[in-house]
């Protein structure tokens, strides 16, 4: 008895230690605060049909990797917190059409984006005017903050652009110094055209600084040393072997890696996802008390100790919401709010099996434990079940369905363990003498009656 | 005996009625496929000030020969289109021209092209049949070991019967919110009619497991025949099921009732869902387990009865 009253103690505790972590997190809005989804914080999420036709089968991955990598590229520029930028297959089992879905928070003008992720990266070779060497870069302030942004003023344009290139490819450096040895470059050769304007400009400018601008941002301001006339030109600059591979791509197909088309569209206005919210958490909070009354009024003592581990099993999902985290939509609190009302499920099973067990003449420790040894099968096929729905609904859904099928999972894993340990615990814990009348009373249920003795 | 062991051919009335009265809402109506399922775009705009009429709204956006425009008010002050799937350029064209007639901003903006939609609908229906499969085997397996009086495999195929009774319900219900109330089905309700199928089993499960553990425990075919086995079954697991169906009845009822909006139909879909899985498992897949009972072993009775009588 002392054993299950010290761990009812010890495991209240640490709910109690979560219940305030939970609530701590959001309200500060800690590192911990719960990720609201699109249709919840408001936003737009994208979604384009890559055309891969143009690709062989191999390299399809590759370009799709290269692919996302452009883009969120692109998407970072436009200064968007915590973006989401996926590709997915289309299709059943993954040979349909492959997308890519892009997610962006809080922006609502959807305007600006569709063109900023839709445009053709471009490749400029601008010369640094003498003597500013040093200032390519200067801060602004925006606000109360200090950014650094290109000096517009330092570069003089020359004409040479990725359009006169004929072909790039990733190479490695030789390198002087053991420092530089191996480091992947990218190897880009120009056209006739191309050849002759970079043989003038190099020749005309041994000494000074020319910057390479890939989408307005330089990444590469190597000096001048002679005059280059065969058309070739290494870019190098802290790439790695990927973003070679992908620099050396874009640039030989003149475009993204992958062609794309903007097939769906989706903006959600931020008071409508706020709304949501207020309204699901209304709707979890009503069921939760409504479902209290329930338990406790028809179940007696082990009602109670339904609401008890109920309690303790939202608390517990709640803080894996945050930690993981899940991102919650409306779909997810739906969820969420089904699998409390399928939490309750195992605590019936066992308050009326043991009920069962009493009747038959059991007592005290034995009705519980039997109890519990009872309903076992029944709560652990039920659960299957569920969790057969929920992997199906995982592995075969969009996004919004794969919101609600893991919360659903995560739910009948939790409430499962909730049911059998802290119930059980708890009840053990309380140890009622069924075989007085008022513990028949308390171990009982429905209305006015307590369990019939044999 | 008690009340269920005698009355089990009556019991199945209710479930034959709701059956064919689903149906026929499916057939004759049919169900409306929302624009994530069919493609197509939705724009709600709100308008600062009053709200302009339809037809001024239908007049603005006629020249654009966008086709097929449905236009209804939403709200205090809004407006929502639903046409064909837009670009990017169209939509805001389409703005355009509504805060022409009057200032506005837009809500919220869903287009869907419909390579999307149709993969969605599916992958939906392949899920259905993955999850009946697995059910299927999965209670094959759970009830391998009781294969007197019958064989544990019809367990499986009654359970399936119900389950697909459980969801076919909920679908004439919305075919006739379809017909009569312009609801649409999307993406969530597929989501839903799956939820059903996993969550709904459970209450057939428990009356079989009941039927399985009395079978076991008192030699059933000394102790009455199988009808009175599982009318004692359903009588006991009783209060169980619906105690279990009453919890998430309460929560869905609540979600439904004052939840967020996107998830209403959902809700509603669920709270069907698992109303109508509560009544099934005493009121159709005890029966049909009986009366297959029944009928397999009354051949067999007769074979027995006609060799035996000399």
């Amino acid at each position: 008895m002392f054993k299950f009253r010290y761990i009812s103690v010890c495991i209240l505790l640490v709910a109690a230690a979560v219940g305030w972590f939970v609530w701590h997190q959001q309200s500060a809005h800690g590192q911990f605060a719960f990720k609201l989804g699109l249709d919840l914080s408001g936003g737009s999420h994208l979604e384009y049909i890559a055309d891969t036709s143009a690709i062989k089968p191999s390299q399809v991955d590759d370009s799709l990797a290269a692919l996302q990598t452009v883009i969120t590229r692109r998407v970072d520029a436009f200064g968007v917190g915590e973006p989401v930028i996926q590709t997915e297959h289309g299709g059943v089992t993954g040979t349909g059409d492959q997308r890519l879905v892009v997610e962006l928070p809080g922006v609502t003008d959807v305007n600006q984006a569709i063109d900023t992720i839709g445009k053709t990266p471009s490749l400029e070779f601008k010369l640094v005017n003498k003597g500013m060497e040093a200032s390519t870069t200067m801060p602004l302030t925006v606000g109360s903050s200090t950014i650094t942004v290109i000096n517009q003023g330092a570069f003089a344009e020359t004409g040479l652009t990725g359009a006169l290139l004929s072909s790039a490819r990733v190479d490695f450096s030789n390198g002087s110094g053991a420092a530089y040895a191996s480091q992947p470059v990218v190897a880009v050769t120009f056209n006739p055209q191309g050849t002759k304007l970079f043989s003038d400009i190099t020749s005309q400018n041994i000494g000074r600084s020319m910057a390479i601008f890939l989408d307005g941002t330089p990444i590469s301001i190597p000096v001048i040393r002679d005059a280059i006339t065969n058309g070739s030109a290494t870019i190098s600059g802290n790439f790695t072997v990927e973003s070679a591979k992908e620099l050396a791509n874009s640039l030989n197909l003149g475009a993204l890696p992958v062609p794309i088309t903007l097939a769906s569209t989706q903006t959600v206005g931020a008071t409508l996802g706020t709304e949501a919210v207020h309204a699901g958490v209304r709707a979890a909070v009503l069921g939760l008390i409504l479902l209290s009354i329930f338990l406790v009024l028809w179940y007696r003592l082990p009602g109670l100790v339904a609401v008890v581990a109920l309690s303790i099993y939202v608390a517990i999902m709640l803080a894996i919401f945050q930690l993981v985290p899940v991102v919650l939509t409306a779909a997810g609190i739906a969820g969420f709010i089904l699998s409390i009302g399928l939490a309750v499920d195992a605590n019936i099973l066992i308050a009326e099996r043991m009920k069962e067990e009493i009747a038959s003449g059991k007592h005290g420790t034995a009705a519980i434990r039997d109890g519990f040894a009872r309903a076992w099968t029944a709560i652990r096929d039920s659960n299957i079940a569920h969790m057969i729905a929920a992997v199906v609904l995982f592995a075969l859904g969009t996004s919004i369905v794969k919101g609600f099928a893991l919360v659903f999972g995560l739910g009948v894993l939790i409430s499962f363990l909730s049911a059998i340990t802290v119930s059980r615990t708890f009840l053990l814990a309380l140890g009622v003498d069924s075989s007085k009348p008022f513990g028949r009373f308390l171990m009982g249920s429905g209305v006015g009656g307590g369990v019939k003795s044999s | 005996m008690n009340i269920f062991s005698q009355n089990f051919k009556t019991l199945l009335i209710l479930p034959l009625m709701l059956t064919i009265a689903a149906i026929a809402a499916t057939v004759m109506w049919g169900l409306r496929p929302g624009i994530d399922v069919a493609g197509g775009s939705l724009l709600e705009m709100n308008y600062t000030a009053a709200r302009p009429t339809m037809d001024q709204v239908q007049t603005a956006v006629a020249p654009l020969n966008f086709g097929e425009v449905r236009i209804q008010p939403t709200g205090n002050n809004g407006v929502l289109l639903r046409l064909k799937a837009l670009s990017n350029d169209e939509k805001n064209s389409l703005e355009t021209a509504l805060q022409s007639i009057g200032s506005s901003t837009e809500v919220s903006f869903n287009s869907v092209g419909p390579t999307i939609g149709a993969d969605i609908l599916h992958k939906g229906m392949v899920a259905v049949v993955i999850v009946l499969l697995s059910l299927i085997a999965f209670i094959a397996f759970a009830f391998r070991s009781i294969n007197e009086p019958v064989a544990s495999w019809k367990y499986g195929v009654v359970a399936i019967i119900t389950l697909a009774h459980d969801v076919l319900v909920p679908v004439g219900l919305f075919a006739a919110l379809g017909h009569f109330k312009d609801v649409e089905i999307g993406s969530l309700f597929i989501v839903a009619m799956l939820t059903i199928l996993g969550v709904s089993i459970n209450n057939t499960i428990v009356i079989f497991d009941r039927v399985r553990e009395n079978l076991r425990r008192s030699e059933a075919r000394k102790q009455g025949n199988f009808a009175e086995v599982v009318g004692r079954s359903v009588a006991q697991t009783l209060a169980r099921s619906i105690n279990t169906s009453v919890a998430v009845i309460i929560v869905l009822a609540s979600l439904w009732l004052v939840g967020p909006v996107a998830t209403k139909d959902f809700s509603l879909a669920l709270l069907t869902g698992m109303i109508v899985g509560t009544y099934s498992s005493i009121c159709l897949a005890s029966p049909l387990i009986v009366l297959w009972e029944r009928y397999t072993n009354a051949g067999k009775e007769e074979t027995v009865k006609k060799g035996g009588k000399k």
